[in-house]
């Protein structure tokens, strides 16, 4: 602590370069706490994928339907313990920046194989009684002001109605917790068969299934089951597990951890250069400054240990201001992430990434200034 | 009085390029403990070399250096960093503070290498600063003192520590006659009053009388004075 005010004081030797050179590495590093964030969002929806349940797709594309009448053959199949579906509804509230996570399914089987999703019996009762019956996340209902009694009308970017409108209405009876993820509390589940009897096209489909299936190490045989017995027909399917669908659904998006890291690598590669310039700089310009340090007594690696410490200094402070800022802008992407926070690992990421990006640019100033002849500094 | 600095048949030989230059032809000295010696010469005598070696800015090509009791030419880098710490202080020319410390900050450095408190080092700064004329002005920086004050800020920080040796470089150079007369005065008050031995580098002959002996190099070799071997 006695040598902070030597090395706060080298650090702002030259004001402007140090702000600049501080705000380029803050703006690094609030882009590393946002999108590593974002990353590890998605990330941890994959991680949380339950090992218990199957998901079956069209082989073609994600965005194929399939027939509902399958559901009821892969209930049929050995190991199957139950079966409900899906499908993709895409509809906003009022707006379309508003977008709304929204499911059509058969509320008593998909509350059952979702047990994670906790819903009030007498609220899964009304759902299943009330046609246009609608059970909206805890999040959800927080976000938009909505309670339990309340008609929502949605507009759906993909399904119309006979008439040629695209606005649904949705009596809300219930309203589910999810204790153990509250990422999936954003979702606005509705009965299947008001979607299919109000759609004008796409009839007696569903998007996907979802397998649970009885014991979690036969996963695969019952995978491969599924397919088999759609192999060859009109729809042939795809079952894999969730945590492979998750995956295989934000490849769709792109390869967001690829996306990040390519970014990222290019970011603090500049940095590298800009920082290490500066570092250089700095150094260089205060070369009598380090030859005094040692006539004083400093030894060689007091000198070089100094120069780390300045460089660790400006890094980690200027880190630290970055991954704040990422910290309080973050919740603003919760709608699109689920998550409220960046989560710690990457903050604790960020940190080394800060100390290493530190001994990186300031090992060569510092291995100069060890190495600096004090008889030849001191004559300039 | 016993010697302080000794130095027996010293050769100093520096590479320029292909051509090899000895600055110092076996050089003997001995300089004792209270003593105030004025270094002097013309360019290139080997004044500022013959400091360096008394100070452990540098070796010897050959011969024995011993200062303040120990072989300081034999010493590793690291053994002679902790030396100068304990026992020289330096006065440069220009001063040579940090220009973005206080002054009291410039004075404390040498005490960031002792195992003293904070309210120690405070407390010896402020007697240092005191002693050379300035405690008003510890809170000022480099660029808010004169010539004359930043050099009092110097020798502050050469004395803070109480090392055995004062070592000036031309400490009135870049000065005028009043303030260098003023710092002079304050030296030879170190030396007589607080018993500091003293070893100055010096052009100008009006300094010197200051000293209490005078050295005179030539082309490397000792030509005349009083305080050598």
């Amino acid at each position: 602590m006695k040598y902070f005010p030597l090395l706060w004081a080298a650090l702002w030797r030259k004001k402007a370069r140090t702000i600049f050179t501080l705000l380029s590495i803050t703006v690094a590093f609030l882009l590393f706490g946002m999108l590593q964030g974002v990353n590890a969002g998605f990330n941890q929806a994959v991680e949380k994928a339950n090992v218990n349940r199957l998901i079956t797709t069209s082989s073609i594309a994600l965005t194929e339907n399939l027939p509902y009448g399958d559901m009821a053959q892969i209930e049929a199949l050995p190991g199957v313990a139950s079966v409900a579906h899906a499908s993709w509804f895409g509809p906003y509230y009022q707006d379309p920046k508003n977008f709304v996570f929204s499911f059509p399914v058969e509320p008593e089987r998909y509350f059952a194989i979702y047990p994670e999703l906790v819903l009030p019996k007498e609220q899964l009762d009304a759902f299943i009684q009330t046609r246009t019956g609608a059970v909206i996340g805890a999040a959800l209902a927080s976000k938009y002001g909505w309670k339990i009694g309340d008609r929502v009308p949605l507009h759906s970017t993909i399904w119309t109605k006979p008439d040629g409108t695209s606005d649904w209405n949705f009596d809300i009876v219930g309203i589910y917790h999810c204790p153990t993820d509250r990422q999936q509390e954003s979702a606005f589940f509705f009965n299947y068969k008001y979607f299919d009897e109000g759609r004008s096209f796409g009839k007696g489909q569903v998007g996907w299934y979802i397998i649970q299936v009885k014991d979690p190490t036969q996963s695969a045989q019952v995978a491969a089951a599924v397919d088999k017995l759609f192999a060859n027909s009109p729809d042939e399917t795809k079952t894999e597990t969730e945590k492979e669908f998750q995956q295989a659904f934000l490849k769709q998006i792109g390869d967001i951890n690829r996306i990040v890291n390519y970014i990222l690598f290019a970011v603090f590669f500049a940095l590298l250069f800009a920082t290490g310039s500066t570092m250089m700089q700095s150094v260089r310009e205060r070369v009598p400054e380090l030859a005094v340090l040692k006539t004083l007594g400093f030894s060689d690696t007091s000198v070089l240990t100094l120069v780390l410490c300045e460089s660790l200094l400006l890094c980690v402070l200027a880190a630290l201001l970055g991954l704040g800022l990422a910290s309080l802008l973050f919740p603003g992407l919760k709608d699109v992430i689920g998550l409220v926070s960046i989560p710690t690992p990457v903050i604790v990421e960020g940190i080394i990434g800060a100390v290493v990006l530190a001994l990186v640019v300031g090992l060569i100033p510092a291995w100069k200034a060890k190495r600096l002849d004090i008889v030849e500094a001191l004559r300039g | 009085m016993s010697a302080i600095v000794s130095l027996h048949n010293v050769v100093k030989t520096y590479t320029r390029g292909k051509q090899t230059v000895e600055v110092l032809h076996n050089l003997s000295i001995d300089i004792a403990q209270g003593d105030f010696v004025a270094l002097m010469g013309p360019s290139g005598s080997g004044k500022t070399t013959l400091l360096n070696l008394i100070g452990g800015l540098d070796r010897p090509s050959r011969g024995e250096v011993n200062v303040a009791g120990e072989r300081i030419d034999q010493l590793s880098s690291g053994q002679l960093a902790k030396w100068r710490a304990r026992h020289v202080g330096f006065v440069f020319q220009f001063y040579n503070l940090m220009p973005m410390l206080s002054a009291e900050r410039n004075v404390e450095l040498p005490l960031l290498l002792t195992n003293l408190s904070g309210a120690q080092r405070k407390q010896n700064v402020l007697a240092a600063l005191t002693v050379v004329g300035l405690a008003d002005r510890a809170k000022h920086k480099p660029a808010e003192l004169s010539g004359g004050q930043a050099q009092r800020v110097a020798i502050a920080r050469a004395l803070v520590a109480d090392p055995t040796l004062l070592v000036c470089d031309e400490p009135t150079g870049d000065l005028d006659r009043t303030t260098a007369d003023e710092i002079l005065h304050l030296l030879q008050m170190l030396n007589k009053d607080h018993g500091k031995t003293i070893v100055m580098v010096t052009h100008d002959p009006k300094a010197a009388e200051y000293a209490s002996h005078q050295l005179h190099l030539d082309k490397g070799q000792l030509v005349e004075g009083s305080a050598h071997a």
